[in-house]
Parts: C-alpha cells; sequence; structure tokens
C-alpha cells in the first residue's frame, strides 16, 4: 500500500491515460501532454528554484526542431531523434542558464527572453530550419526499428509513456535532496549560500534539467504532429507556459498539467469561432491570475483543503 | 571600397537608420527605467504602449483627417490616460508582492492590447505618409540626409534631455527621485506617492506613444510591431542597467548605430547582434554597463 500511497499521482495520472483516448481525441490529448510536460519542466524552475524564465520556448523549440531536423536529414529512429533533441535542449540550456543566473530576478527573466529571441531569429534564417515554414513532413518512424509510431495508437501509448517519465523524473528530483536544496534556494537564496551550498551550480544544474525535459516535450511534439515550426520557438509560447503554470499552480505537482489541459482546450474550442480574441482571452486570464489568483487551481484546492 | 560592395554612401545611409533604431531604443528603455524606478515593475506592455501610439496616429489622419503634428501630441496623451488607467485598476494591488507578477500582468496586459488591434486591423502593415513639412532630403555633400529621419533623432533627443532635465534638475524631479529611494519617507513629508506614481506609469506610457507616433512614417505599422521590439529593448536595458536615465540612453542609441553597421559588414547577424551583445556584457560586467544592483 505504501507504494500506491507514494505514487498515488502518478498512478492516478496512468488510469486518467488509459481512460481520456476514449473520451478525447487522441490527438489533442498527445498535445495537452507534450505541454503538460513542457509545463512541469518549467515548473521546476519557477515553482521548485524560483526562477522565471521567460524564454523558455528557445529549449521546446531547440529540442523540437533538432528532432525534427535529425528524424528528415538523417533518418534516424525516433528514440535517437528524441535524445538528439533533449541533449541539444539541455547544451543550449546551458549556455544560455549559465549567462542569466549571473542576474538575478526580472533580470533574470529579461535575459532568457531575449537569449530566446536570439534563437527565434537564429531558426527564421538558418539554412537547415526551413524558415518560415519550418520544418514540415518529418515522419515518425519505426521505434528501435521495430515498433511502427505511424499508428495514432500506438504513439499514443508512446507520448504517454513519455509524459509518465518526464513526469516521473520532475517529481523524484522535487522529493530528493538536491530537490531540497532548490527549494531553500527559492525561499532565501542567501541563507542557502550562507549554510554552504553553491547556489549557482544548483541554479545551474535546475536550469539545464528544465530544458532538457523542456527540449524532450518538443521533440514528442514535433514527433507526434510531424512539423516544427518558428511558433515553437515563439515568445509567445514562452508566455503560454508560463500562463499554464500559473493557471495550474505555480509549485505544485500537478498544477501544471492541469494548466495545459486549461489552456490547451480553451485554444482549441476558441480559435475557430473568436480568432484573435484568444490572445484577448489569454491576456484577461492572466491579468486575473496575478491579481486574484496566484496560487492556481491546484494550490486554491490545496489550500481550502488544509484549512477544514 | 566598391569591391567588398560597401560603399560611403550605404555605409552612412545605414549608420543613420541605426541612429534613427537607436532613438527609439533609447525613448523606450528611458520610459522603462523610469517606470521601473519608481513602481518597481517592468513593464512588458510598453510595446503594445508603443504600438498604440502609432495607431493612433494612422487612425486619426485615416479616419478623423488629423495630422501628423496633432498626432504628436494628442496620441501621447491618450494613451498617458490609458496608461493611468491601468495603473490605478490593475497594477497599483501589486507594489508589494515580487517584482515577477508586474512582468506577468503586463505581460498579459500587452496581449489584451495585442488581441484587441488585431482583430480590428489584422496582422498586414498600414503605410503612414512622412508629413510634407519633413518629405524630401537635404544634400549634406557627403551623403543625402532624408528629413524625417534626421528630424526623429533631433527630436527623441530632445525628449530624452528634457526627461533627464526633469528628473534630475526640477522640483518634481527630486520628489521623484526621492519617492524612488523611499516611498515611505517621501510620503511622510506629504507628497503624493499615489499620484506620483499614477503620473509616472502616465509619462512612461506617453513617451512609449511618442515614440510610436515618429515611428509611424518610417515602419509598417502592426499589431506585432511593440511587442517584437519591446523583446530588444529588455537586451537594451539588460545591457545598460536601469540605473541611469543618460546610462540608458546612450545604449540605446549606442546599440542601433552597432545594429545599422552590423547590416552593412554582416547583414546576416543584424537581428542578433543586441543579443549577442547582451551574452558578452554578461559576461564581462554582469551588472551592466551602468547598473547597480537594486
Amino acid at each position: 500500500m505504501t507504494f500506491v500511497r507514494k505514487h498515488a499521482v502518478l498512478l492516478s495520472l496512468v488510469v486518467v491515460l488509459a481512460i481520456a483516448p476514449f473520451l478525447f481525441y487522441p490527438v489533442l490529448v498527445m498535445k495537452v501532454l507534450c505541454f503538460a510536460l513542457f509545463a512541469c519542466a518549467f515548473n521546476l524552475l519557477l515553482g521548485y528554484t524560483g526562477l522565471l524564465s521567460f524564454g523558455h520556448a528557445a529549449y521546446f523549440g531547440a529540442g523540437a526542431y533538432t528532432t525534427g531536423y535529425a528524424m528528415t536529414a538523417w533518418a534516424t529512429t525516433p528514440e535517437l531523434g528524441l535524445l538528439f533533441g533533449v541533449v541539444t535542449a539541455a547544451l543550449l540550456g546551458a549556455v544560455f542558464g549559465g549567462l542569466a543566473i549571473r542576474r538575478q530576478g526580472i533580470y533574470f527573466a529579461m535575459i532568457t527572453l531575449a537569449l530566446a529571441q536570439m534563437l527565434y531569429f537564429f531558426c527564421l534564417q538558418a539554412p537547415f530550419t526551413g524558415g518560415e515554414d519550418g520544418l514540415q513532413g518529418v515522419p515518425r518512424g519505426k521505434l528501435f526499428g521495430l515498433i511502427d509510431l505511424g499508428n495514432d495508437d500506438v504513439m499514443y501509448v508512446f507520448v504517454s509513456l513519455v509524459f509518465l517519465g518526464g513526469f516521473w523524473l520532475i517529481d523524484r528530483i522535487i522529493r530528493s535532496p538536491f530537490g531540497q536544496v532548490l527549494k531553500s534556494i527559492r525561499e532565501n537564496e542567501d541563507r542557502a549560500l550562507s549554510l554552504g551550498y553553491d547556489v549557482d551550480r544548483y541554479k545551474l544544474v535546475a536550469f539545464v534539467l528544465s530544458s532538457a525535459l523542456a527540449g524532450l516535450a518538443g521533440a514528442t511534439k514535433t514527433l507526434t504532429f510531424g512539423f516544427a515550426t518558428l511558433t515553437d520557438v515563439f515568445w509567445g509560447t514562452s508566455g503560454e507556459v508560463v500562463l499554464m503554470t500559473l493557471v495550474g499552480g505555480v509549485g505544485t505537482v500537478l498544477g501544471p498539467v492541469i494548466g495545459a489541459v486549461v489552456i490547451i482546450v480553451l485554444q482549441n474550442e476558441l480559435a475557430d469561432k473568436v480568432g484573435s480574441w484568444v490572445l484577448v482571452i489569454l491576456g484577461a486570464i492572466f491579468v486575473v491570475n496575478v491579481l486574484l489568483f496566484r496560487k492556481g487551481i491546484v494550490g486554491e484546492i490545496t489550500a481550502r483543503f488544509n484549512r477544514t | 571600397m566598391s569591391e567588398v560592395g560597401i560603399t560611403l554612401d550605404s555605409l552612412l545611409g545605414q549608420l543613420l537608420l541605426g541612429l534613427v533604431n537607436g532613438s527609439f531604443y533609447a525613448m523606450l528603455s528611458l520610459g522603462l527605467a523610469v517606470i521601473f524606478g519608481l513602481l518597481n515593475i517592468v513593464n512588458f506592455a510598453h510595446g503594445a504602449l508603443y504600438m498604440m501610439g502609432a495607431y493612433f496616429a494612422w487612425i486619426g489622419l485615416t479616419y478623423f483627417g488629423i495630422g501628423y503634428w496633432w498626432s504628436l501630441l494628442i496620441a501621447p496623451s491618450f494613451v498617458a490616460v490609458f496608461g493611468m488607467v491601468i495603473e490605478r485598476s490593475l497594477l497599483q494591488w501589486l507594489y508589494k508582492l515580487d517584482h515577477l507578477y508586474g512582468l506577468l500582468l503586463t505581460f498579459g496586459v500587452s496581449l489584451i492590447i495585442e488581441g484587441t488591434y488585431r482583430y480590428f486591423f489584422g496582422v498586414s502593415g498600414q503605410p503612414y505618409p512622412v508629413p510634407e513639412l519633413l518629405s524630401g532630403s537635404t544634400d549634406l555633400g557627403f551623403m543625402s540626409l532624408p528629413n524625417y529621419r534626421g528630424w526623429v533623432v533631433i527630436a527623441s533627443l530632445a525628449v530624452c534631455l528634457s526627461t533627464w532635465f526633469v528628473i534630475e534638475r526640477t522640483r518634481l524631479g527630486a520628489y521623484l527621485r526621492a519617492a524612488t529611494e523611499n516611498p515611505q519617507l517621501t510620503q511622510a513629508f506629504g507628497i503624493n506617492v499615489p499620484l506620483l506614481v499614477m503620473l509616472t506609469y502616465g509619462f512612461g506610457a506617453a513617451l512609449a506613444a511618442f515614440a510610436g507616433v515618429l515611428a509611424a512614417p518610417v515602419i509598417q505599422i502592426t499589431p506585432l510591431m511593440g511587442n517584437n521590439l519591446i523583446v530588444i529593448v529588455f537586451a537594451v536595458v539588460v545591457i545598460g542597467g536601469m540605473g541611469s536615465i543618460l546610462g540608458a540612453v546612450a545604449t540605446g542609441l549606442a546599440l542601433g548605430v552597432i545594429e545599422g553597421l552590423t547590416k552593412v559588414f554582416y547583414p546576416e547577424a543584424s537581428s542578433t547582434v543586441v543579443f549577442v551583445i547582451m551574452a558578452l556584457v554578461l559576461l564581462v560586467r554582469p551588472a551592466g554597463l551602468f547598473g547597480r544592483e537594486k
């Protein structure tokens, strides 16, 4: 029973994922899963280390583009393609993160945003990223050369496993002694420093882990939909992942997942009906969230639960 | 020089263009610095306010026949009022919270503004004519100077320097600096700090809108123009630091010029050069060129 209790969240996610494709369009669920993983990776930084990266689309996009390129140009198997994507995102995270952690607070956010925009222009101009069109028609390939991911049902299982793996890893990181140090940095950086922790190194490792997982999310998105476009590296995507985390609940394990469900479903439902108003609605959610609802959905529920 | 494809004419032309862009960077980063100084908020909506200024000019001319010169006056006033409404209704609740919430809230505001303009005006660019008085160009002997571009540089420099003068050399500026340093104590001396805060945000918004009207004749007016620019201005602010007004202005101008020069010598890098410089500055002088950590 202790196993069940310890992994209650993970196990309930498994159950939900097993039922979901019968109730919803599986491709939509896969999209939600990719963005949920992205938001969880982002939350590792904002929620557990206290670092607001406003350019997380860079790592999502780096994963998306690299995997897309590897699958098309080198015709690699999907697991290798994902690996390339994750490694590229992690390396990029090491470079950008290394620069950004030299400043704190609001400057950190501005630096990550600016660096991500640099990658955006790079993807716009580089000879191998397809410019305005991005990379189109990326094949899903055969997993380990055996399992054909072309089938949507098989792909669904694969994306679910990737998501659950990523989610488990993040949960594991948060609960580890390393995660405790991250939280102490979030609460009081100076005190963590005075206790002898090399704060900058912890921040950098957290940043690299977060970018690697964001890269995994982007890479999986490319495999699922068969394209990587400029939207993946655009600052709007960075904003969306902030919003998902904020809506769901910053610093909660399940919050980013709930937030991703809310935002993606909302976009999906509204895109055809209201056009540009989607942007206005997202902006309004941002405003309401910051003013009235800072704990997010999961955060508010937990707070209410604890009170009674 | 012609064998490498760079003529003196194109060099000077790009240099001027860089100076024009630099003027916009300077005005916007100045507004960001003034707002951040007093409100402790990094105003993400600054780009959207700049875009609103440009649209005011365009709407005024297209639908109401309001000319350029009147727009230069009216648009900043309207946007200033809009800004003050935003400050009173939304921003004022955030001053006690972490700075990050200010960034997130103004990001949301910028999305609302951009989305609204996209709904009404689409994403295609609108042209705006150069005012008659400033059309044509002056022959300086070594190059021909388009009058309007010269005007942009002069006007923005004048605005930036007057801002500096007001803040550093007048009584009102002294109040402002006092409130930046210690709002409680300033309030205790009988100065209405919340009013000062509201006016400051309004002024920052007006500055952004003024830049927007100035920019209208030299760019394509689209709802996206503001948010695309603001990211570059953030990089400018990181490079210069937000501690010094003249520092912000100088950094803005210098980066515009560097960008212009990059267009001549290595055009592929012209859109990324500001970010590269930001990265280099972070390596060498993490606090920024004129920065002091707040």
